[in-house]
């Protein structure tokens, strides 16, 4: 869908009139500033649901964006990194678009989901290498903390945790060797 | 409450006074309070931190997952006033305001030291591993027989019947595997190996020739029907304390049994800051404390006193008392006090990758391991350093944080990452600290805490034993899980501060001579025979088994020993 598309299917359903709908287009044109601050935006937090989207997206069970992993990354960042790693991944939120622009000519939210998947590809390999020689004083690769983020984000989510892995509140009892087959899926916790 | 009365007139002496006086209420302190209480003595319990109630205050205990703001990481702000507990891996969002507040009780590091410390009711019995095991002769002959620090005053036999009664009492799943060095004991149900523990355990047993034993943990939980309490549900959540009152702590076990009396009396935010001592009946009247809430000093009196303040508060505390008589507190004089601190070797252990098993998986989240006993040094076994180690581990399957080599992105990586990843095995070891009199606390007199009240100085350190031992621990790990075909062995070691094991012990030991100990075989101070000592404090040695099930079992013994002691007019 492009977002002329998506602004048309969006007038209609507000009933015809979209306010704000020349920003919105316009939008298309200058570049949207993610991480500007660890007061994160509606914007920041759609582009970050994006990112884990593509990184965990919609099968047969929910994706990242259905888990809120957007949000609570901003959440994470906040309130528990430090303060260097709280950088590197404001810094990182800008470098991933501007990869996306190099790559694929265009922002990471105007992307396909194939070019998104492709940019991401790349950019966990980069991650892995640079994580290969990184010293522990280094600072961490924004793209290793996004997508650790995105899996714990997911898998400990309700919709991660019950449907894409099996939770059991209160299991009552211990059997320390049960039959698997292939399929099963994992215990969440 | 108990010491509202601030003019000390008869009246208020006589609604002070107590049979007895427990400080603190972990795991030593609820019993000696149960004990005591059950014997029939009016007991004052006296708590430095906040009152913590059974279920009620397991704020976290039900939530799932999801429902923890931050899923279970501590923020920033939640670390940040416990600087000590923010440099170990006992951090979880749950659980961190179950942490004392560093910055309001500081100590001070003259070599690195960590102290975890909870300062609620219950102290650390909401927070502990739960491992249980006996001493056995091995431990207590191996001072004479080294011909190292002094020797036990006691022997196995001696302190059986007490493993007997707190076992009991308290819950303790296990195995009965018949061996010398580990003796059984009053046994619920064990809980079960999984598959590729029991085949690692039989490999070893094999290559070893059966000198070598994999057992699953010994854990105080409940496996069966056990009076006022919830059997284990498997969830694996203890430390945000259980509802089901599945293990032992004082809040499920000891301090219902003595509530249950009529005989206790609990006062929470009473920081003790010394033992109140008459110098001519040469015994304690009392305790002096701190309301840690107004600031305020209140003194409570007692026929006995207990302290059960954790190895190294018991300690600062007899070092506060009675100076006008000995300038280095009471029971001092033998030179002992604050001396020989142990604790156990922690922070390195050794993995490895498991072939196979892809069609076993487990149920249920077990909060216990495997335990792989002591071989060091034993049955004519012979190395380069003194006593021995355990390990402690467990074997299973890899979750969605892992690496998938050929994947990294997409649906086809989230779909793997949904089923369980291969078996891994991994343990880490155990092992025995000596006792050294250089290793010490002593108090820091430049330095106040919140209340005013002098710190502790810490200034212990591993030595050329332990750092041998270290070595061998790896080495032989290794070699293990080499002979039981585990792949891809790997060892670690991130090093050791004392108080990583978090079990400090022997600040105040027991012996059969006063020259060379603080208390007598009873755990009574040599110097106020109407003292009591039955924390870690007491600790001639420190084998290499968790130590909380002999706190519990000399601190039952002290106690009935006191109470028979005070029916005889003997203190």
């Amino acid at each position: 869908m492009n977002r002329r598309d998506a602004l048309s299917r969006v007038a209609l359903l507000v009933g015809g009139s979209v306010i704000g709908a020349e920003a919105f287009l316009s939008g298309c044109k200058t570049a949207t500033k993610y991480g500007e601050s660890l007061n994160f935006t509606p914007e920041d937090i759609a582009y970050l649901n994006e990112v884990a989207e593509t990184i965990l997206p919609a099968t047969d069970t929910p994706g990242a964006k259905e888990a809120k992993v957007g949000e609570f990354m901003t959440v994470i960042v906040k309130d528990c990194y430090e303060e260097k790693d709280q950088k590197t991944f404001l810094e990182g939120m800008k470098k991933l678009d501007e990869a996306s622009t190099k790559k694929n000519g265009k922002s990471f939210m105007e992307s396909t989901p194939q070019q998104r998947h492709d940019l991401l590809v790349d950019l966990d390999k980069e991650a892995k290498d640079y994580g290969k020689t990184k010293k522990p004083e280094d600072p961490n690769h924004y793209f290793s903390l996004i997508k650790q983020l995105t899996l714990w984000g997911y898998f400990t989510s309700e919709p991660g945790a019950t449907k894409a892995l099996r939770y059991v509140a209160v299991p009552g009892r211990y059997e320390g060797c049960i039959p698997y087959k292939k399929g099963d899926k994992a215990w969440a916790t | 409450m108990p010491g509202d009365s601030l003019n000390i007139n008869n009246k208020a002496v006589a609604q002070n006074t107590y049979d007895a006086i427990v400080v603190g209420s972990g795991i030593s302190g609820g019993w000696a309070a149960k004990e005591l209480a059950q014997r029939g003595l009016k007991v004052l319990m006296l708590e430095r931190g906040r009152e913590f109630v059974h279920i009620k205050d397991y704020k976290t205990a039900g939530y799932n997952p999801w429902e923890f703001p931050h899923r279970g990481r501590p923020t920033q702000e939640q670390l940040k006033p416990r600087p000590v507990i923010a440099r170990t891996w006992g951090k979880s969002e749950g659980i961190m305001d179950y942490w004392a507040k560093d910055s309001e009780a500081p100590y001070t590091e003259i070599k690195p030291f960590k102290w975890w410390r909870a300062y609620q009711v219950g102290g650390r019995s909401i927070l502990w591993g739960r491992q249980s095991y006996r001493w056995s002769d091995f431990d207590f002959e191996a001072n004479a027989k080294d011909g190292w620090a002094i020797d036990w005053p006691v022997r196995y036999k001696d302190i059986q019947p007490w493993y007997d009664h707190v076992e009991k009492f308290a819950g303790i799943s296990g195995s009965m595997e018949g061996l010398q060095h580990l003796p059984d004991g009053q046994f619920l149900p064990p809980m079960e190996l999984n598959c590729v523990e029991k085949d690692v355990s039989a490999r070893i047993k094999d290559f070893y020739k059966g000198q070598r034993h994999l057992i699953i943990g010994r854990a105080a939980h409940i496996t069966a029907p056990h009076p006022d309490r919830e059997q284990c549900q498997f969830r694996n959540r203890c430390w945000e304390g259980c509802m089901f009152g599945g293990y032992f702590s004082t809040q499920s076990s000891t301090l219902p049994a003595a509530m249950k009396t009529g005989n206790l009396t609990v006062r929470p935010w009473s920081l003790v800051s010394k033992v109140l001592y008459d110098k001519d009946t040469k015994k304690a009247t009392g305790v002096e404390i701190v309301d840690a809430e107004t600031n305020k000093t209140y003194e409570f009196y007692s026929k006995i006193v207990f302290l059960n303040a954790s190895a190294l508060n018991s300690a600062w505390v007899l070092m506060n008392s009675a100076t006008d008589i000995w300038p280095d507190g009471l029971g001092s004089s033998s030179g002992e006090l604050g001396h020989n601190i142990m604790d156990h070797h922690y922070n390195l252990g050794i993995s490895g990758d498991v072939d196979g098993y892809d069609d076993k998986y487990y149920y249920g989240r077990r909060a216990n391991g495997f335990y792989l006993t002591r071989f060091a040094n034993l049955y004519g076994d012979k190395r380069d350093y003194l006593r021995g180690f355990g390990y402690q581990g467990s074997a299973s399957r890899g979750s969605w944080s892992r690496d998938i080599a050929e994947l990294s992105i997409g649906d086809k990586f989230k779909d793997a990452l949904t089923e369980p990843g291969p078996w891994k095995i991994g343990m880490g070891g155990f092992g025995e600290l000596l006792p050294y009199h250089e290793n010490k606390i002593t108090l820091d007199k430049d330095r106040k805490d919140k209340w005013g009240l002098p710190i502790l100085a810490m200034d212990a350190e591993l030595k050329d034993n332990e750092k041998k031992m270290r070595k061998d621990i790896l080495e032989e790990g290794k070699a293990m899980f080499e002979a039981a075909g585990i792949k891809n062995v790997v060892t670690h070691d991130g090093g050791h501060e004392i108080g990583d094991g978090i079990h400090e012990m022997g600040t105040a030991r027991m012996g059969n001579d006063p020259k060379t100990s603080v208390l007598n075989k009873w755990n009574q101070v040599w110097d106020a025979q109407n003292v009591f000592v039955t924390d870690g404090a007491f600790m001639v040695s420190s084998a290499c088994q968790n130590p909380s099930l002999t706190y519990m079992a000399f601190t039952a013994r002290a106690a009935n020993h006191a109470v028979d002691e005070l029916k005889k007019g003997n203190i």
